[in-house]
């Protein structure tokens, strides 16, 4: 078992436990999107970060794949963080200004209205969808396509993918709920968009 | 033929003298990329031709870029017992002169360069001599190559074959050192000791983030696994930096040294040089020049008969600026999408394939076989303290001299831009020099004396970066510049984090708003915000350093951002919505060429007669600016 | 116009980097060589062949900018917009292209003649404005000497 602090409270952890996990164990509130204990931790959302002071250097990490070591001091909740992620949800206010699951962290944390022109997404690229489908069912189906600000969740093709089975899985862990099931079939946000398959 | 010992080394050291110095008259031709972009290419062919057809008995040598690209395509040649004689901005046409010239013994001496009396051999600490008394005369008026401004200041470690070998002849890489360093290093030194050579050497990574080498060597070395591996980084994605694809186009058995002393110090078999797919020559020559190691048993099995193996293999990228951090290079040689990972366990300890890696960049694995080869003291008296030995730029922008620089590290800017580069281009007045890439920042005239090292210009706001150094002028916009760079960096961010992703589209919208009229009161501290989001929220570097441009800017030319916002205008006349084109009746000829050439048909006029620019047709695309030989378009 | 693809040159290709899964982005790049781009059937044989999910082919072949999986044109330009293009000028120059060949960024002639993309920096800064044709680096090009320069091109 490793000591660290956390806000000032020391906790104890087991060896190779990330930040997230040992604040878990204490009911300590971190807030996370991209995050699911069944899942390999990705730090994409970067609602986890957190302040650590290490050998008197202190630096902002992302406490879903930080791992925990002796004496480390943990800060969650300074004024630093809490305006990093105040920023991260004002941008994805921006991006998903109709999703329920945003509007709340954002009530939460005081953001009202973003500073940005809205867009009408639903899908947060958190990759939960994407990581239950090459984790859990181990299928495969789906992954990240293209990069940057054209990123989103595909089937290869976009079409109807040969390896998937239907478990639900991806639509199951959407944290925005990007993924409906209509008519007992999955469908995702790309199916919505008029596009005839294209690279761009 | 394998070699193996030292007596195999020095036979092939000979050969490769007798082809360096051979005792006849000698013409190399800059071939790099750059020297072909100017018509290298065909300057070679000329020669070949033209001394065919005057029955010549001249042998003619391709070899990489002397750094000089402003004056490209460069020739030397070199005649037995005299001076090699440099020259300059040689065409095709120039070539049937230059021969007929030399036929008869002489110079041209108005094309020439600079002329070189000895050359030095870095790696070995020699000097040759190439002329005898007899070959100094006539040739007096003829300035010597340390003395043209653009060599004087600098001071070539990585540099220090390029332009002077065929990159392809092993044998002439040999002859001017090479090759004695891993012998040493694989027969008379341990790994630890290699490892205390560099680290005492005082080496930095020189692709930007300027870790100490010899650190990140023992901490791969001392990381737990048996298998292990060396990158090359040489995906060089800073817009203006050219330096790793002249090496590896100019001297690329000096990166594939390095990389088997480091190797050979960490303990690794398999080695990684990951190159940019936009430099196919730099991609043939390295392939080329790893058979040729292979073939000569200096690659492969047994190394110069030691026991050490070490096999490289060559992998190609596919066009993303991500994939010069090297945890998104691993994931792109491990065949995934460039996607970079959180650093808390560093890639030494788990990097490619989860196992310890070592990453370096193309000019820090160059500078290996010299250290070892000099030894960690005599380096690390180059430069300053706390960064030691030289670092290659490409200055490049608005200078008179473009090209290749390398320099002891704490030479001043200015020296850089003005004594080697020959100041600005026209006699514009000096804006701001962009350094570090899209990662870096502008450093302004009130700078220009900062002695140029790691720490100085990251406490300026900038950073070292690859050493791409852009030089700009009072037309350059500097919100121009910031939405510039930030455009790249949405095109390029991996998509993967929300603050890069989200945050830098954002901050590209906000200045795009600001060059195009839009901007509004509070802008300024909104991209302030955004800066301290990316660079608190962002999983990697390209993230973190995305503000620079904006924040540096923002530092030293926060009225022209003000300009732009408050009275919509653009000083440098550059924002396409801010200005209009205007033309000057007392200038106009009424030549009509810049009515021929406008393409939405908005100016118009009588021939002879001065000529009016229709605003709401003018797309200010600059066409007409070009053709008008009396200057009578200008900006309002 | 579909370039035909020589399914006995892809196969070969494919079997060179059999069992090197790391080697994917090279060996989509040998066959874009070979068939100009990236054609669906092909990319589910890779995946097939090479032991690597097709999800996973998808991706690399939509994150990189080296790889398009529409046809592309004969004559592949690429516009530097690099920092030193840039202050030169090279946005005059990709507008010119534009107008000249009736296609934005990305897209290819309706002939199939030219497919128009850009890079940051090639490295020629010293020659800026640069644009790169095929395998030819043109130098310190100007708005009216873009005609004649794809002239060359047919």
């Amino acid at each position: 078992m490793i000591a660290l602090s956390i806000d000032g409270k020391k906790v104890w952890a087991k060896e190779g436990s990330t930040i997230l996990e040992a604040a878990r164990l204490y009911n300590i509130y971190i807030p996370t999107l991209c995050y699911h204990p069944l899942l390999s931790p990705y730090g994409a959302c970067r609602l986890c970060s957190v302040e650590v002071v290490q050998r008197g250097r202190s630096r902002i990490v992302v406490s879903c794949l930080f791992q925990i070591e002796e004496g480390l001091e943990v800060k969650t909740n300074t004024e630093r963080i809490q305006k990093l992620r105040r920023g991260i949800i004002e941008l994805l206010l921006a991006r998903c200004p109709s999703t329920e699951r945003i509007q709340n962290l954002a009530k939460e944390m005081g953001v009202l209205k973003p500073r940005f022109s809205s867009e009408n997404e639903d899908c947060i690229l958190c990759s939960l969808c994407v990581r239950v489908c090459q984790e859990i069912s181990e299928k495969k189906a789906l992954s990240f396509v293209s990069r940057g600000t054209k990123r989103e969740v595909a089937t290869p093709f976009y079409q109807p993918s040969e390896e998937c089975f239907d478990c639900w899985g991806c639509a199951y862990v959407c944290p925005t709920g990007a993924i409906k099931i209509e008519n007992g079939k999955l469908v995702f946000p790309w199916m919505k968009k008029d596009l005839i398959f294209s690279k761009d | 033929m394998k070699i193996k010992t030292p007596e195999d080394l020095y036979m092939i050291k000979n050969e490769g003298l007798k082809a360096l110095y051979p005792g006849k008259t000698k013409i190399t031709v800059g071939t790099s990329t750059c020297g072909l972009a100017t018509g290298a290419g065909k300057v070679l062919e000329s020669l070949v031709d033209e001394v065919q057809k005057n029955d010549m008995d001249i042998l003619i040598e391709k070899v990489g870029c002397l750094g000089f690209c402003q004056k490209e395509p460069i020739v030397t040649v070199l005649e037995p017992g005299k001076p090699k004689i440099i020259y300059e901005q040689i065409t095709p046409e120039k070539v049937v002169e230059l021969i007929a010239v030399l036929k008869r013994g002489e110079i041209k001496k108005d094309w020439v360069l600079c002329k070189m009396e000895e050359e030095e051999c870095l790696v070995e600490g020699v000097t040759k001599k190439f002329c005898n008394e007899e070959g100094l005369k006539g040739v007096e008026d003829i300035c010597l190559y340390q003395e043209v401004d653009f060599y004087r200041k600098q001071l070539k470690i990585a540099l220090n074959n390029c332009g002077f070998i065929d990159p392809e002849r092993i044998e002439e890489y040999i002859a001017r050192g090479g090759y004695f360093p891993l012998y040493k290093v694989l027969h008379e030194m341990s790994p630890q000791e290699v490892i205390e050579e560099v680290k005492q050497s005082g080496l930095r990574g020189r692709g930007g983030a300027g870790f100490p080498t010899g650190v990140k060597w023992e901490s791969c070395r001392n990381a737990k696994g048996d298998i292990k591996y060396v990158i090359c980084n040489a995906d060089e994605g800073d817009p203006g930096a050219y330096m790793d694809r002249s090496i590896l186009e100019g001297d690329p058995y000096s990166v594939l040294e390095g990389m088997v002393i480091g190797a050979y110090a960490i303990g690794a078999h398999e080695g990684y040089i990951y190159l940019r797919n936009e430099y196919p020559l730099a991609i043939r020559t390295i392939k080329k020049s790893i058979e040729k190691a292979e073939g000569c048993g200096l690659l492969g099995k047994n190394i110069l008969n030691s026991n050490f193996d070490f096999t490289v293999k060559i992998n190609r990228g596919g066009g993303a600026f991500v994939c010069g951090e090297s945890s998104a290079l691993m994931a792109s040689l491990e065949g995934k999408v460039g996607e970079p990972r959180a650093k808390y366990i560093r890639s030494v300890e788990k990097g490619l394939w989860d196992r310890p890696s070592n990453i370096n960049n193309v000019e820090t694995w160059a500078n290996v076989p010299v250290i070892i080869a000099r030894g960690a003291e005599w380096f690390a008296k180059i430069g300053t303290k706390s960064s030691r030995g030289t670092k290659v730029f490409s200055v490049v922008g608005k200078v008179n001299n473009t090209g290749l620089v390398e320099v002891p590290m704490g030479i001043s800017l200015k020296e850089i831009i003005y004594d080697i580069c020959g100041g600005v281009q026209g006699n514009k007045k000096f804006k701001a020099v962009q350094t570090g890439g899209p990662s870096g920042g502008c450093i302004p005239e009130s700078l220009i004396h900062l002695p140029v090292d790691y720490e100085e210009l990251t406490r300026v706001g900038s950073m070292m970066g690859s050493g791409g150094m852009i030089v700009m002028d009072e037309d350059t916009c500097m919100v121009d510049i910031a939405n510039y760079f930030l455009t790249f960096l949405e095109e390029e961010s991996c998509g993967k984090c929300v603050p890069c992703r989200e945050g830098i589209k954002r901050a590209r919208q906000v200045l795009q708003g600001i060059t195009e009229g839009r901007g509004e009161e509070g802008d300024i501290e909104l991209l302030q915000d955004l800066g301290a989001i990316l660079k608190d929220g962002s999983l990697c570097g390209l993230g973190t350093s995305a503000a620079n441009p904006v924040l540096s800017t923002l530092r030293y030319f926060r009225e022209e951002y003000e300009t732009h916002i408050r009275n919509k205008k653009c000083p440098a006349g550059v924002c396409r919505e801010l200005f209009q084109y205007f033309i000057d009746p007392e200038r106009c000829e009424g030549c009509h060429r810049c009515v021929e050439v406008c393409p939405q048909q908005a100016v118009s006029g009588e021939k002879r007669q001065p000529h009016s620019m229709d605003q709401s047709k003018c797309i200010k695309c600059g066409a007409c600016v070009e053709v008008c030989k009396f200057g009578a378009i200008v900006k309002q | 116009m579909e370039p035909s693809i020589n399914n006995e040159k892809i196969d070969s290709i494919i079997e060179k980097y059999k069992g090197e899964k790391g080697l994917l982005i090279s060996l989509l790049q040998d066959i874009q060589t070979e068939v100009n781009y990236l054609p669906r059937e092909i990319l589910i044989k890779v995946s097939k062949e090479m032991d690597i999910p097709l999800s996973q082919v998808f991706s690399v072949a939509t994150f990189f900018k080296a790889f398009s999986l529409k046809p592309r044109g004969r004559h592949l330009i690429n516009i530097c917009l690099g920092t030193a293009c840039h202050v030169r000028g090279a946005i005059g120059i990709l507008g010119k292209i534009e107008r000249e060949l009736n296609i934005k960024v990305g897209d290819t002639t309706k002939d199939f003649r030219f497919t128009l993309e850009t890079v940051r920096c090639v490295g020629c800064c010293s020659l800026s404005p640069v644009v790169v044709i095929d395998e030819n680096t043109h130098g310190r090009v100007k708005q009216e000497k873009v005609f004649t320069v794809l002239e060359n091109y047919r």
